[in-house]
């Protein structure tokens, strides 16, 4: 042995080899379909088993879609018109309750006149978002914005919009698209104004309202930034706070009824009774996953904290949120709310609902963010603490962007959950798109015993929604992968 | 100061830089330092040797308080350590630290990791802190890396990054936390050469390693540890030539004997 080594092991290299290109890859249909179908008699077999199961399927499947009818006016006449067509005891889709009931699958009990409000409102959501959720391409935020603003304001001209609140709307969106591209971090304050915006278009009333309240956070924020100058952050805040709730409850009101009295400016009023259909779904949803990511964070960050009361809460929240269905809750805010609220106050249905739902996806959010927090090495801790970061300034700086890279896809589960499970809300009595609208449908003689076909209808945009969700969730974690590992 | 090897070093002050008295900690019930007693002063660089868990680490993360101590003092730059979180984050602003590990922030940019303390802690102008930060990048000659993210670069240029991020915010002191133990050896020596420039520029420094070339070349004074107490403290001359505890004559023949 050592004699062929020692002829053989001395080797110097006098020419480094270049780097070469990788061999081809063979491709073509044929041999991918050889190699990943026909590769042996047990996939043969394989392969044809799931080509017949895929016949089955689609053999049975296709004939109701295929013979599916558009135009009818009750479950009945589409039965005929199938049976005439296709023969007796052929199975069709009756498609017609969408196209004729579809109004209500989106709206609800929405008066039909103001039908252009939530489609306006749901363009101008496109606004306030896209600065935040494309800021990186502009090519993508100009894609998402010009389908959303035209499609929307078609849709308002369709819906029978009236002039002057096409003007308002084309006007608007023509002046945030200029904003956006010009001075696109003042958009963001657009981005913080649309809740106000768009609580007064949904529900209509007096523009002072939420005017009046937008004032009370603004009072807040400046106490407590006021009290944060003089070193007093923690008093400002309770200050600010209570400064806000005193305005909210007191003054503000008043303040609103006079402004009312000078400058009337006031939409129809549309009852919370009357949501319904995927605007009610979206109205919650939207509210509910906006809400509970800001408070999620919190909720980890106290769970982490090294001060004990602080973290004893937040565990307490959690883990009490998380041990209850969201159904209780729901009915928490449907009816036991009530009774601990004064008599005569009214505290309306959906923003309870909102608030519940929020407070459920927070105490999730927050476990969901902890995981991320935990996955962060350290280091990264104590590189932060020792440049002098303060405790806030190494969250926002360096921990969050961190941690909520790592936990994007958690976190938009989280999201896609919540918004599926709006649909709970049949259970208080709101028009869900999934159950309760639809019961609401049926119950009327022309279409009882339709089932399939709010289900798919409904089904189907839902998984777009989510779909997109889930899209986009991949889209953010692409862009935002920086660490080449 | 009187050897010849330390002859071409420049004299440090007299001023106090970082004074420890007493200073006691533990983990739990394990006694991690007992009794440290030091004072280091402006200019001065001294490199703290010992055995892995003989508390060496864990002596100068108490200078900034990334470890909290039980008794003892604590003065850095004439400011004492108190539980008071702005007074640490003041300290922690003056006084620089260089991880084993790095810790660079993995979502910024070379630039942004540079920029960010000065930015946000000496609200310094964007604009300012880039040229501070770029001329520090030229310094550990790594200006042509600036826009690329840390995980782009080899161990050893991430390492020099994070002198420059340090160094970034001027600071008065600098801690070395084994800075080169998780390097490949091709890149000890440019972190390495980087330190000793730092050094030759009057850098108060405090240097946990194991390098005991750097020792020699740089260090005024040595200190040895062992089970959380100074052992030993000489010039780098007399401790590797001349150590006096038995303790100290072992873990040198372990480290230099092969």
């Amino acid at each position: 042995m050592s004699e062929v080594h020692a002829e053989t092991v001395p080797f110097v290299r006098d020419t480094m080899l270049p780097s070469a290109a990788p061999p081809a890859r063979q491709s073509g249909a044929v041999l991918w379909l050889r190699e990943n179908l026909f590769s042996g008699p047990l996939n043969i077999l394989l392969t044809l088993a799931g080509l017949a199961a895929l016949w089955a399927l689609v053999s049975h499947l296709w004939p109701w879609f295929g013979h599916a009818v558009w135009n009818a006016s009750s479950i009945g006449e589409c039965r005929q018109i199938i049976a005439e067509r296709y023969g007796q005891g052929a199975g069709g889709a009756c498609f017609a309750i969408i196209r004729e009931r579809w109004n209500q699958f989106i709206f609800g009990f929405y008066p039909a006149e103001h039908y252009w409000r939530p489609t306006a409102v749901f363009g101008l959501m496109m606004f306030a978002v896209a600065p935040i959720l494309f800021s990186e391409s502009r090519r993508l935020r100009w894609t998402v914005l010009a389908v959303s603003a035209v499609a929307s304001f078609a849709a308002c001209v369709a819906l029978g919009a009236p002039g002057r609140a096409l003007l308002a709307v084309g006007a608007g969106f023509v002046a945030l698209a200029a904003l956006i591209e010009y001075a696109p971090r003042r958009a963001l304050a657009f981005s913080v104004l649309y809740p106000f915006l768009a609580v007064w278009m949904l529900w209509g009333g007096s523009f002072w309202g939420p005017v009046a309240v937008l004032a009370g956070f603004a009072l807040a924020l400046a106490i407590w930034r006021l009290g944060a100058r003089f070193g007093a952050g923690l008093l400002g805040l309770a200050l600010g706070v209570a400064a806000a709730v005193w305005w909210w409850a007191a003054l503000g009101p008043r303040v609103a009824a006079d402004l009312q009295g000078l400058m009337p400016l006031a939409l129809a009023p549309v009852e919370s009774r009357s949501f319904g259909g995927f605007l009610l779904a979206l109205t919650i949803g939207v509210s509910g996953i906006v809400m509970s990511l800001p408070l999620g964070i919190i909720l980890a960050l106290a769970r982490q904290s090294n001060l004990p009361v602080v973290r004893t809460l937040a565990v307490m929240f959690i883990e009490f949120i998380r041990g209850v269905p969201l159904i209780t809750l729901l009915f928490v805010a449907s009816i036991l709310l009530n009774y601990f609220l004064p008599p005569g106050t009214n505290f309306d249905i959906i923003l309870r609902v909102i608030i519940m739902v929020t407070l459920f996806a927070a105490a999730y959010m927050a476990e969901v963010i902890r995981g991320g927090l935990a996955a962060l090495p350290r280091g990264q801790y104590e590189g932060a603490d020792s440049l002098g970061l303060t405790y806030w300034q190494a969250q926002r700086l360096i921990i969050l962007p961190q941690a909520l890279k790592i936990s994007i896809p958690g976190i938009v589960g989280t999201f896609i959950g919540v918004f599926k499970d709006t649909t709970l809300v049949t259970f208080v009595g709101l028009f869900d798109p999934l159950k309760q609208m639809a019961d609401t449908i049926r119950a009327t003689f022309a279409w009882k015993g339709a089932y399939w076909e709010p289900y798919i209808f409904t089904g189907t945009i839902f998984f777009i929604l989510c779909f997109a969700m889930s899209r986009y969730a991949m889209y953010l974690e692409r862009r935002l992968k920086t660490d080449h590992r | 100061m009187t050897e010849p090897a330390n002859a071409a070093r420049p004299a440090f002050g007299t001023e106090t830089a970082v004074q420890i008295e007493k200073l006691n900690k533990w983990y739990g019930t394990f006694h991690v330092l007992r009794d440290i007693d030091l004072t280091v002063r402006r200019g001065e660089r001294i490199v703290i040797a010992g055995p892995s868990g003989s508390g060496k680490s864990t002596l100068i993360r108490c200078i900034n308080q990334l470890e909290e101590h039980q008794s003892g003092r604590i003065t850095v730059d004439g400011i004492e350590l108190t539980n008071d979180i702005k007074n640490i984050d003041k300290i922690r602003s003056e006084v620089g630290m260089v991880f084993q590990h790095f810790n660079l922030f993995p979502h910024l940019t070379v630039l942004e990791n540079c920029t960010l303390a000065p930015i946000w802690v000496r609200k310094i102008p964007r604009r300012e802190a880039e040229e501070t930060a770029m001329h520090f990048l030229r310094e550990v000659r790594i200006p042509d890396q600036a826009h690329k993210y840390p995980g782009q670069l080899s161990g050893g240029q991430q390492q020099r990054v994070a002198i420059a991020r340090s160094l970034c915010m001027r600071p008065k002191i600098m801690l070395f936390d084994e800075p080169t133990s998780a390097l490949d050896p091709e890149m000890i020596k440019e972190v390495l050469d980087t330190m000793i420039e730092l050094a030759e520029g009057g850098m108060t420094m405090i240097c946990v390693t194991h390098e005991m070339g750097f020792a020699q070349a740089v260090a005024h004074r040595v200190i040895f540890m062992d089970q959380g107490q100074i052992v030993e403290e000489n010039t780098p001359q007399e401790f590797f030539n001349n150590p006096k505890s038995d303790r100290t004559k072992l873990f040198l023949s372990q480290i230099l004997g092969h």
